[in-house]
């Protein structure tokens, strides 16, 4: 018999190297686009140059000459127009939606939709032929801006819907019993001598996910199960959709991601490519692959963010914030994604953040265009309300003249006030954002720079010191099933994990999440080892394979851990459940006698003990089973959340500005996250560093922008700027922990809050370097051209009258509005 | 069809190939070599990167017939008896990846790199790796990455890639 | 993506290049590093029906000293540039200018003279080679023509380059002895230039003797910026009497709008990065 002789050390908290990680770094790969099977065909998707277009015609016969070519079909030809790709999220009861086709049938809405696909023995010979087919459009006018796409007579994306509205979702805590009347404590604000109301409007760029490894799949019909592998987040959900939106048996499909590079939402998708090159292999009863180029996924895959938000804050002068209100117009692009129309709305829950917040009203209405699709990226709704509120933060401390962290400090939720029930809803469970914040000040030298700040404004200095604020919090683990009900979702939010105990003492673990690059396999095999007492290199995680694992919901809103790693808890806690009368049959003692710890059943008070494998040997071979108990100690859970989880954490960011040139340059960056209990600090702050750049490049660098006629100008990686390694600096990272009370690991989620956190400390700190110009907002992404026009025509506005005074955030720590308002001593830079 | 004779990852091949093939197509397509990887269209992502006669290149910018007659070394000629390169061990050490998709080309062009500059600063590092895209990472620990490997193989020889005939032992610290 | 087909060669001389280019007709096309050209193919963009691919014509690559010039020949790598003793020497603007070219492993491919004669108005090494006033030396079947950098640029991707001629090398002058700064804008580090400023500068104790100034992507060819370079010489040097003179930078420039950068905007850069360069190069 084996035993555990030396019990493994705790693993969870531990930096533990990845396990991953040696395939990747040797080339040992599995991408989709690896996929080599003989006989496999390779296609091309025709796609629309024009955003709204009547097909007239479609002439394939010069295409099919194409040596090689196996097959050129049209929507209609595969039955592709016919198709209605899930949206899984109906907002409301009266939402309008679009009927959206694999392949567009009679017209297109997008530019980059696709019209007709060609099927040929190279992906290089499908082109070839592609570029042949023959499409006759009659043009319509594209529909583009959001404000004209509702006004009266507008032109209609979807004429039979009858309007350009998607639809409208209404919070109001008034109305809900959380809060007071929004409308009505502003009304009562603009009367009252001690209040005042700012008002903003904020632009959500259109950003796109572009996720490293584009997108592919391979579908292989020969067998008698059909095989999809796909980049893909969602297998599952791929796999359950497939089945309802092609009326196929779902258990004839098999679907498969294998190793996926990344996805940051851009892969929650029932992809049209994906049902096309099913419907192609079907017909033709072959393996088919499609992989998309870089420009035909930054077309094509959907886009994320993308909303106006009118915002209004009621607040005292001396700094209480008594309501807000939020409008919302939200671009859903032509056609209704897997979830979104509920993107936006995911931000009705978090636009009162850790704020406490008396009375709020939350409006948001979806509208398409003709446009791409826009649907989850990196944080789904958080960032985009994270952005209005810490924004408008600032906003209210320059209009009141506050320090901004001051006035922040003033509305926050204190540490001694969890649990907490906010006005929209949810019940935050932990959280101390003075702990956080005070560390984050600490580390960042935030008087330090103030004082620097104030000494480059005093020497005019050409390059401005601006130092910027975000304290976030953000919902995680999605999600609650009831919640999700409640919402309207198509789905639970539950996540399952099974775990094996195989002869020889290691452990398979299958979950139901399907890791992209998380590091799933390294951190769930850190729990599983602590768990069961195993060694951690005796694990092994299986995911990503409907075969292995046929229940999941996947990865993503942060989830895989804060669910999907509780189930796995609650499975080994049954495997150990399983095992007992069976360890107490070994050792030939009472149930009731036996301890469990680091992996081995003792009598209690004796140094008689079996270990796990030795339980699980003696199940494999079951020759003395206790009466009545099954040979087998295998386990599967399924762990349903009772509350999301609330990571928060302040993120201090200070930025030069060249006002010369307007040019951005970080200059620090420091957030302090509390993300609950830690499993791998390690793959914490990995995760924390790269949401941070994404974060930060909303603010700074990228957007996705169409020209007038409805053409993306963005379409390659030279237009849509990723920042490089040298455009970004090193970030000083640290964590504070409150554990999350909502689950039995008291973890809380880490994936998305870099991202949602950065933005808004990021154009804080840009505008808080150049308010003293005068300029009071500048679009995202704060390019050069978009910094030294806003200086140049604030400094050009004569007479702005009562904002002359108009003082930075950092006014309250020694600069008056007067040393402020010296903006002409910058004169001669510009 | 054009004749080409390459030596991949140290071994020779000979192939027709059609003149448009580009040389990543012609290591994943013809050889099986899909360690190395397509990310874009237009050379911005440097996922593609591999060493040609001893120079770091994106293999989507470089046609399979320019490579007749010349040494190719890519990710997966890079272990030695099983050990890893110095730059893949830093990577691991480091955390330097999460979904691995740039990895292979970031890895070689920080060998290349540290080929060049055996002790790059931290901005000498970002400036050196900036042809290579990562959404993962924020680069940060890339760049860690890249600075461990160079204090780990300053002992042995100078990591030079930059003659062919070091190919395909580049780095030669292992 | 992958590039539609076309016919391949490889010549060895310059001699087979050209024969191979006439006899090709006007589908026909040169590459040189291919690193504009492969992804342009790639992007379906260009579809030429033959590539003469000059990677193998061994006496277009290298760099010599002929007389009181440095030869560089059309295939000289851009790595090769940054490396070159006597670039470094002689002619460090051109040797600065292409440190900041794309990147390593671009510039391990591409070549100066593919570079020049893909004349992207915002590229970097068409500016400093006009302000060096470099000659650039075209072979065709008729023989050996030298074209001054100032007649070589005519219009967005377009040069002197006739039909059946082929870029062989470019002559530059000495300037021993001169500052070198190229001052370039990017929004990112992989994008290309909105403005950029080639400033080579004489300094003879404190006085400013001589200077030459080339811009790029401030019209469709790169633009010497002679009004600076005239009041620049003769002055001390000073921060002030520096960016004073570059305030003519604008000055027979027509800039594009885009995205990035309005007409306006770019004009000011111009000005502004032109005070920079002087002053880093005179540094």
């Amino acid at each position: 018999m084996t035993t555990t002789d030396n019990p493994p050390v705790q693993e969870i908290g531990r930096d533990r190297r990845r396990k991953e990680d040696r395939r990747l770094i040797t080339g040992r790969t599995r991408w989709t686009d690896n996929q080599a099977i003989t006989g496999l065909l390779h296609i091309s998707i025709v796609r629309s140059p024009f955003a709204h277009a009547e097909i007239k015609g479609i002439d394939t016969s010069a295409a099919k000459q194409v040596p090689g070519v196996v097959g050129v079909y049209t929507a209609a030809d595969i039955g592709a127009d016919a198709v209605q790709l899930p949206c899984a999220w109906p907002i409301t009861k009266d939402m309008k939606s679009p009927q959206r086709p694999a392949l567009a049938g009679s017209r297109v809405n997008f530019a980059g939709e696709g019209v007709a696909v060609v099927v040929a023995r190279s992906a290089a010979i499908a082109k070839d032929a592609a570029e042949l087919v023959e499409v006759d459009y009659d043009e319509l006018e594209p529909v583009l801006d959001m404000e004209a796409a509702l006004a009266d007579g507008a032109t209609l994306v979807h004429p039979e819907l009858g309007t350009n509205e998607n639809a409208q979702w209404v919070f109001d805590s008034g109305e809900a019993g959380s809060g007071g009347s929004a409308a009505e404590a502003i009304a009562a604000a603009e009367k009252a001598d001690d209040q005042v109301v700012v008002r903003r409007r904020f632009r959500q760029q259109r950003l796109v996910p572009v996720f490293m490894e584009p997108r592919s799949t391979v579908v292989d019909p020969t067998g008698e199960q059909l095989t999809m592998w796909s980049a893909t987040q969602v297998p599952h959900i791929l796999k359950t959709m497939l089945a309802l939106t092609l009326g196929l048996p779902e258990h004839k499909l098999r679907v498969i991601a294998p190793d996926v590079g990344g996805g940051f939402g851009g892969k929650i998708a029932v992809a049209p490519e994906e049902v096309v090159t099913l419907l192609v292999a079907q017909k033709l009863g072959k393996p088919v692959k499609w992989t998309e180029t870089r420009s035909e996924s930054l077309l094509t895959a959907h886009h994320g963010r993308d909303q106006i938000q009118d915002l209004a804050v009621a607040v005292t002068k001396d700094g209480q914030i008594k309501a807000l209100d939020v409008k919302l117009l939200a671009d859903m692009g032509a056609y209704l994604g897997l979830v979104g129309p509920g993107v936006p709305i995911l931000g009705a829950f978090m636009f009162n953040a850790i704020y406490k917040i008396p009375a709020y009203r939350f409006d948001c209405r979806n509208v398409f265009t003709t446009k791409t699709l826009t649907d989850a990226y990196r944080g789904a709704g958080r960032p985009e309300a994270t952005f209005g509120i810490e924004r408008m933060m600032d906003e209210v401390a320059v209009e009141l003249g506050m320090e901004p962290m001051e006035l922040r400090k003033k509305n926050w939720i204190s540490h001694e006030e969890f649990p907490f029930t906010t006005v929209s809803t949810l019940t935050y469970d932990t959280g101390n954002y003075e702990a956080a914040t005070e560390q984050a000040m600490t580390m960042f030298d935030y008087d330090g720079l103030r004082r620097e700040q104030q000494q480059r404004r005093q020497r005019g200095d050409v390059k401005q010191l601006g130092i910027g604020i975000s304290t976030f919090t953000e919902m995680c683990g999605l999600a609650p099933s009831r919640v999700l009900g409640s919402l309207d979702y198509g789905a639970g939010g539950w996540e399952t994990s099974s775990i094996r105990m195989l002869p020889t003492g290691k452990v398979e673990c299958v979950v139901g999440t399907s890791g992209h690059g998380q590091g799933h396999e390294t951190a769930f095999s850190q729990i599983v080892a602590d768990k069961l007492g195993v060694g951690f290199d005796d694990v092994e995680i299986l995911h990503g394979d409907t075969q292995s694992s046929y229940r999941g919901l996947d990865t993503y809103g942060s989830r895989s851990l804060a669910v999907g790693g509780i189930a796995i808890v609650k499975a080994a806690e049954k495997v150990v459940e399983k095992a007992r009368p069976i360890a107490a049959h070994m050792l030939e003692a009472s149930e009731d006698d036996l301890e469990f710890t680091a992996g081995k059943f003792s009598v209690k008070g004796t140094d008689k003990g079996v270990g796990i494998a030795d339980v699980a040997l003696a199940v494999f071979a079951a020759h003395d089973m206790p009466e009545g108990v099954e040979p087998d100690i295998d386990a599967h859970a399924t762990f349903d959340p009772e509350n999301f989880s609330y990571p928060h954490g302040t993120h201090l960011c200070a930025v030069e500005v060249d006002t010369e040139t307007g040019f951005v340059q970080l200059y620090k960056y420091v957030c302090v996250d509390d993300v609950g209990t830690v499993i791998n600090p390690l793959i914490v702050e990995g995760q924390v560093h790269g949401g941070l750049a994404q974060g930060i490049a909303q603010a700074l660098f990228e957007e996705a922008a169409y020209d007038e006629s409805g053409t993306l100008l963005s379409g390659t990686l030279v237009d849509y700027t990723l920042p490089s390694a040298a455009d970004l600096i090193s970030f000083d990272t640290a964590n504070t922990t409150t554990p999350s009370t909502t689950n039995p690991l008291g973890v809380k989620g880490v994936g998305e809050a870099g991202t949602i956190a950065s933005t808004p400390a990021v154009v804080n700190a840009v505008l808080d370097a150049v308010r003293q110009y005068g300029v009071s907002d500048i679009d995202m992404p704060t390019t050069p051209y978009r910094v030294w026009t806003a200086i140049n025509s604030a400094k050009g506005t004569s007479g702005r009258g009562d904002e002359a005074d108009v003082a930075s955030p950092g006014a309250g720590l020694g600069s008056t509005a007067s040393d402020i308002s010296k903006g002409d001593t910058q004169g001669g830079h510009l | 069809m054009a004749r080409i004779r390459t030596t991949v990852d140290g071994l020779v091949y000979e192939d027709d190939v059609e003149p448009r093939m580009l040389l990543v197509q012609y290591l994943r397509e013809r050889l099986g070599k899909t360690g190395t990887v397509i990310g874009c269209d237009t050379s911005n992502c440097g996922a593609c990167t591999v060493h040609l006669d001893g120079l770091s290149v994106k293999s989507c910018s470089v046609l399979a017939v320019q490579a007749n007659g010349s040494e190719v070394l890519t990710v997966e000629g890079l272990e030695r008896d099983g050990q890893l390169h110095p730059v893949q061990q830093a990577f691991h050490d480091n955390h330097a990846l999460q979904c691995g998709y740039c990895t292979p080309g970031m890895i070689m062009q920080s060998i290349d790199l540290l080929g060049d500059n055996p002790d790059p600063s931290e901005q000498e590092v970002r400036e050196g790796i900036e042809g290579n895209l990562c959404r993962c990472t924020g680069y940060q620990n890339i760049v860690r990455a890249v600075q461990d490997a160079a204090q780990k193989m300053k002992p042995g020889a100078h990591a030079s890639t930059s003659s062919s005939a070091a190919a395909p032992v580049a780095g030669g610290g292992a | 993506m992958i590039p539609a087909s076309f016919d391949y060669v490889r010549p060895t001389t310059v001699d087979e290049a050209v024969q191979a280019l006439v006899d090709g007709g006007e589908d026909a096309k040169i590459m040189a590093g291919g690193q504009s050209f492969i992804p342009v193919l790639r992007l379906r963009m260009g579809d030429p029906s033959l590539v003469i691919d000059l990677g193998g014509i061994p006496e277009l690559r290298g760099v010599r000293e002929d007389g009181d010039q440095i030869v560089v020949g059309a295939m000289t790598t851009h790595h090769e540039v940054t490396r070159d003793d006597l670039l470094a020497r002689h002619v460090a603007l051109i040797a600065e200018a292409t440190k900041t070219v794309a990147d390593f492993q671009v510039r391990h491919r591409g070549t100066l003279g593919g570079a020049l004669a893909h004349a992207d108005p915002a590229g970097d090494l068409a500016a400093p080679t006009l302000a060096l006033d470099a000659e650039l030396v075209i072979v065709g079947q008729n023989g050996e023509r030298r074209v001054p950098a100032a007649d070589f640029f005519e219009d967005y991707f377009t040069t002197a380059i006739g039909p059946g001629e082929i870029l062989t090398a470019i002559r530059f002058p000495k300037y021993t002895g001169w500052g070198a700064r190229y001052e370039k804008f990017n929004r990112v580090a992989q994008a290309w230039s909105i403005v950029a400023v080639a400033a080579t500068v004489k300094v003879d104790s404190g006085t400013i003797t001589d200077a030459r100034i080339g811009l790029t992507n401030m019209a469709g060819t790169p633009v010497r910026a002679r009004a600076v370079e005239s009041a620049l010489v003769g002055q001390s040097m000073s921060e002030e009497t520096v960016r004073a003179a570059a305030q003519a930078a604008a000055e027979g420039t027509s800039p594009t709008s885009d995205a990035d950068a309005g007409s306006d905007y770019r004009e000011h850069l111009a000005r502004v990065l032109t005070g920079r360069a002087v002053l880093a190069a005179a540094g």
